[in-house]
C-alpha cells in the first residue's frame, strides 16, 4: 500500500487548512492509498468534498467540519473532533478515537460515522436515506439533547460505554491497541438527553439499555425490536467492536431500545391549503 | 359536515349548454374536481363550484368558448373592517384548526414602491445612444471582485490576476431558485434549457439537480439549504453555490414538500424515501451566527477548491443592511436579497402576507450601507422579490442591484394563471406538480422558448432604456440613483431610497 505522511505542524507552525487540504488532495490524485496527517492542531474542513477512495489518518484533534460533503475517503481520527463531523456526508467511513461534539453527521446522505467517546447536541440531525444510501452514526459514549432531530432516514446508535479507565498509556492519540477491553465501564446516568428524535419522520434510533419516555421528542415513539432491526444493527455493532477493541458480548449485554417516527408525515394535519 | 360548515365558493362556473359541443375536454382538463362529463346527456356539467380555483384551464381548452368563470355572485354584508377575506379565513380555520397555507407571493394591497419611481433620459446636454445600432454591454459578472487591479505584463500581453472566480452571464437577469418538487420535472427542464440558450443562470432551489440535468450544471446556482437535499459532490460542481438562509415569501420559515409530492423521481433527487414529507428546518442548524456562516462559506470554498463563487440568499427583513454587511464580511462572493413579494410553493399565509419588507427599500438601504462601509465592491448583489416587468428590473438596478432575479414571472411565461394552488400539487398547467400525468401537460421545448423569449425581451428593453439614458454598459448603471426620481406620496420613503423627488432642482453652491 502506498502511504504518505503529511505534517500539519511543520517548523512549529500550524499549517493553514487550505494548504493542508491541497496537500491531501494532491496526494490522493498521485495515487497514494493511505494519507497520514500528523500533528493536526484543529485544522478545519479536512477532506472537504473529496471523492477519491483513500484512507486519511488524522493524528491529533480535528477541527470543524472534518469530511464535510465528502464521498470517497475513509477517515480515522486518533484524537477528538470538533463540531460538524461528517457534515452532509455522502459516503465513506469516519472513525474517531475520542469525542466528537455537536451536530455530528448533519444532513448526512450516506457513509458511516463511529465515535468512541461522547457527543453534544443535535447529533445526526436531518440524516436521510435512499435505497442503498443509508447513513449511520454509532456513538460509544453518550449524547446530549435533540439527538436525531428532524431525522428523515438512516440509523443512530448510542451505546453508553465509558472508556476513561480503558485507555492505556496517556489520553492522546488513542488507537485500537491502546484500549483495554477489560476496563470498559458502563456510563452512569442518562446516556441520551431530552428531545430524542424530535420531529423524526424516517430512520431509526437505537439506544443501549432503557430510557425514560420523557426523554423522547415530539413525534418520536418507542418500537418493538424485530428481525429487521437486528439486520440493521449487527453489522454496525460488529464494525464498532472491531474498531474500538470492544467485545461484542459486552455490547450485547444490554437490550436496545428502538425509537422510531410516529409517521412518515408527522406534520400532515398542521397545514390547510384551502384557498380563502 | 354540517351545512353551517360550508364556506361559500369563490367562483361560479357556467357552461353554456347551447355552445357546448360535448367534447369533454374541460372535464378532462379540470384537476380540481369542479367539472365533470355527463355521458348520458353528452354534455359537460359543473360538479362543484367550491372546487373551482379559476385556473382557466377549462376555459382555454374549450373549443367553443362555452365556459365562463365569475366571482361567486353573493354579497357579504358590507363591513369596512370585517372583509370577506377575514370572514372566510375564520370560517375555514374554525372548521379545521389548521395553519392556512398558500402558494405564490404576497396577496395584500401594500403600496408598491416601484410604481412611485420614474427614470431619467438624455435631453440636449448629453446624447442618447441608439441601442439598435450601437452596442450596449449587458454582460455581468457574479462573484467577489479584487480590491485592486493586479495586471501582469508579458511582452505585449496583459493579463488580470484575480484572486476570485467569477461567472459571466449575458444579461443582468437570472432565474431565481425553484426546486424540483415545487415545480415539475418538465418545468425544471424548460428553465434549464432557456438559461443555457440565453447564457444566464437558474437557481436549483433546495431539491437537488435531477441526474438527467447534469449537463446543465454549469448554468445553475446550486442551493445549499437547511434540509441539504440533493447535496452530492456532483451537485457542488455548479456555476455557483448559494447558502439559503431565507426566502422573501417566508422569512425565518423553512420549507415543506408534502409527502404526496415526494414521488419516485423526487425521492431519487433529494435522497429521501418516497412519500415522506421533505422537511427543511427553519434555521440551518450549523449556522447560528455570522461566524458559523463564515465557516460554511469556507467549507464550500474548500469543497469546490475555490473554483466557483459562493453566495448567500436572505429575505429582506428589518436591519437587512447590517445583516448584509455581516454576510460580506463572512466571505460571501455574492448575495441574493429576496423581497417580501417573492413567490413560494407553500407558506403559511400569515407569514407570506405580512413578514419582511419591499425589495426596493431593502436593496437601496443595503447598497448604501455597503458603500459607506467600503464593502460594496466586493460583492455581487442580486435582487428579487417580484420583478413584474423590465421596468422593475431597470429600477432595481438603479437602486443598487447588480443582477435581477425572476421566478414568478418565469412561471407566468410558462402558463401559470396565479391561482395559488401550488401546495396542492394539482396544477392544471403541469407547472407546480409532481404528478406524472399532469407534468406531461407542459411541453419543455415550448416552455423553454417562452422563457427564453421573456429573458431576451427584458434584456432588449434594458438595452433600449440604457440607450435613452446615454449609458452604454449596465455595470455603470448599478446604483445610479441620480437617474431615478420619486413621484410617490412619502418623503421618508424617497429618503431611504436615496432618490430625489421629481422636479427637484440642482442646488447651486455659494
Amino acid at each position: 500500500m502506498r502511504k504518505i505522511i503529511i505534517d500539519a505542524f511543520p517548523d512549529g507552525k500550524v499549517m493553514n487548512y487550505r494548504e493542508l487540504n491541497e496537500r491531501i488532495r494532491e496526494a490522493a490524485r498521485k495515487g497514494f492509498e493511505e494519507i497520514e496527517v500528523k500533528n493536526v492542531r484543529g485544522q478545519r474542513f479536512i477532506g472537504a468534498g473529496m471523492k477519491e477512495k483513500v484512507k486519511i489518518r488524522v493524528y491529533g484533534d480535528a477541527g470543524l467540519n472534518l469530511g464535510v460533503f465528502s464521498e470517497g475517503p475513509d477517515y480515522v481520527v486518533h484524537g477528538c473532533s470538533e463540531y460538524l463531523l461528517g457534515n452532509t456526508l455522502n459516503g465513506g467511513e469516519i472513525a474517531v478515537y475520542g469525542d466528537s461534539w455537536d451536530i455530528t453527521g448533519m444532513g448526512a446522505r450516506g457513509g458511516r460515522i463511529f465515535v468512541m467517546g461522547d457527543g453534544g447536541s443535535r447529533v445526526g440531525i436531518h440524516m436521510k436515506s435512499f435505497k442503498e444510501k443509508h447513513p449511520a452514526i454509532v456513538y460509544g459514549g453518550t449524547v446530549k439533547q435533540y439527538c436525531g432531530e428532524y431525522m428523515a432516514g438512516g440509523t443512530i446508535v448510542v451505546l453508553g460505554l465509558d472508556y476513561r479507565e480503558a485507555i492505556m498509556n496517556g489520553k492522546r492519540l488513542i488507537s485500537k491497541g491502546k484500549i483495554d477491553p477489560e476496563k470498559i465501564r458502563e456510563h452512569k446516568g442518562n446516556i441520551v438527553q431530552s428531545d430524542l428524535g424530535a420531529g423524526i419522520h424516517g430512520g431509526r434510533i437505537y439506544v443501549r439499555g432503557n430510557i425514560r419516555d420523557e426523554l423522547l421528542g415530539v413525534y418520536a415513539v418507542k418500537g418493538e425490536l424485530c428481525e429487521e432491526d437486528e439486520k440493521e444493527l449487527t453489522p454496525l455493532l460488529v464494525r464498532y467492536s472491531e474498531l474500538f477493541n470492544t467485545p461484542i458480548e459486552l455490547i450485547m449485554e444490554k437490550e436496545f431500545t428502538k425509537i422510531q417516527p410516529i409517521s412518515s408525515r408527522p406534520f400532515e394535519k398542521v397545514y390547510d391549503a384551502t384557498p380563502i | 359536515m354540517r351545512a353551517q360548515d360550508k364556506v361559500l365558493p369563490r367562483f361560479k362556473v357556467r357552461i353554456s349548454q347551447e355552445e357546448c359541443i360535448g367534447c369533454g375536454r374541460c372535464a378532462k382538463n379540470c384537476t380540481f374536481g369542479a367539472l365533470d362529463f355527463d355521458k348520458e346527456k353528452d354534455k359537460a356539467v359543473v360538479l362543484d363550484n367550491g372546487s373551482c380555483v379559476a385556473c382557466q384551464r377549462c376555459a382555454v381548452y374549450c373549443p367553443t368558448d362555452a365556459i365562463s368563470i365569475q366571482e361567486y355572485p353573493v354579497v357579504y354584508p358590507s363591513h369596512a373592517n370585517w372583509t370577506p377575506w377575514h370572514l372566510r379565513g375564520i370560517y375555514e380555520q374554525a372548521k379545521t384548526g389548521s395553519v392556512l397555507i398558500s402558494g405564490m407571493g404576497k396577496d395584500r394591497p401594500y403600496p408598491i414602491v416601484f410604481d412611485s419611481l420614474v427614470w431619467d433620459a438624455c435631453q440636449v446636454t448629453n446624447p442618447a445612444i441608439d441601442a439598435l445600432r450601437e452596442p450596449i454591454e449587458t454582460r455581468t459578472f457574479i462573484g467577489r471582485k479584487s480590491d485592486k487591479l493586479d495586471i501582469e505584463q508579458k511582452g505585449d500581453c496583459f493579463t488580470f490576476r484575480g484572486d476570485y472566480s467569477n461567472v459571466m452571464i449575458s444579461t443582468p437577469l437570472i432565474v431565481g431558485h425553484m426546486s424540483l418538487g415545487s415545480i415539475s420535472y418538465n418545468a425544471h427542464s424548460a428553465i434549464l434549457k432557456a438559461v443555457k440558450e440565453v447564457g444566464t443562470l437558474f437557481g436549483t432551489g433546495e431539491g437537488g439537480l435531477h441526474p438527467d440535468h447534469i449537463e446543465y450544471r454549469k448554468h445553475t446556482i446550486g442551493e445549499i439549504a437547511s434540509g441539504r437535499f440533493g447535496v452530492s459532490p456532483d451537485y457542488l460542481k455548479a456555476a455557483a453555490l448559494e447558502i439559503k438562509i431565507g426566502q422573501g415569501a417566508k422569512p425565518g420559515h423553512g420549507g415543506q414538500l408534502p409527502g404526496e409530492k415526494v414521488t419516485e423521481l423526487i425521492s431519487e433527487t433529494r435522497g429521501i424515501p418516497v412519500g415522506t414529507d421533505a422537511l427543511s428546518p427553519n434555521p440551518q442548524h450549523d449556522i447560528y451566527s455570522i461566524e458559523d456562516l463564515k465557516t460554511l462559506i469556507a467549507a464550500l470554498h474548500e469543497a469546490t477548491e475555490y473554483s466557483i463563487p459562493i453566495g448567500v440568499k436572505v429575505a429582506a427583513v428589518n436591519n437587512i443592511a447590517a445583516i448584509a454587511s455581516g454576510i460580506v464580511r463572512a466571505g460571501a462572493d455574492f448575495m441574493s436579497i429576496d423581497g417580501f413579494r417573492g413567490g413560494t410553493g407553500a407558506t403559511p399565509r400569515a407569514i407570506r402576507d405580512n413578514a419582511g419588507m419591499p425589495i426596493e427599500l431593502a436593496i437601496a438601504s443595503v447598497d448604501q450601507h455597503l458603500r459607506d462601509e467600503e464593502l460594496r465592491h466586493k460583492v455581487t448583489l442580486i435582487a428579487g422579490g417580484s420583478l413584474r416587468s423590465s421596468s422593475d428590473l431597470v429600477k432595481i438596478i438603479a437602486l443598487g442591484a447588480d443582477v435581477g432575479m425572476i421566478a414568478t414571472a418565469v412561471l407566468i411565461a410558462m402558463g401559470c394563471r396565479m391561482c395559488q394552488q401550488c401546495p396542492t400539487g394539482r396544477c392544471a398547467w403541469g407547472i407546480a406538480t409532481g404528478d406524472p400525468r399532469l407534468e406531461r401537460r407542459l411541453d419543455p421545448a415550448w416552455a423553454a422558448k417562452r422563457v427564453e423569449n421573456l429573458i431576451k425581451s427584458w434584456t432588449a428593453d434594458l438595452d433600449e432604456v440604457l440607450g435613452t439614458m446615454g449609458i452604454d454598459a449596465v455595470e455603470s448603471f448599478v446604483g445610479n440613483r441620480d437617474r431615478l426620481k420619486y413621484v410617490g406620496p412619502n418623503p421618508e420613503e424617497a429618503k431611504i431610497l436615496g432618490v430625489k423627488h421629481a422636479g427637484s432642482r440642482i442646488e447651486l453652491e455659494d
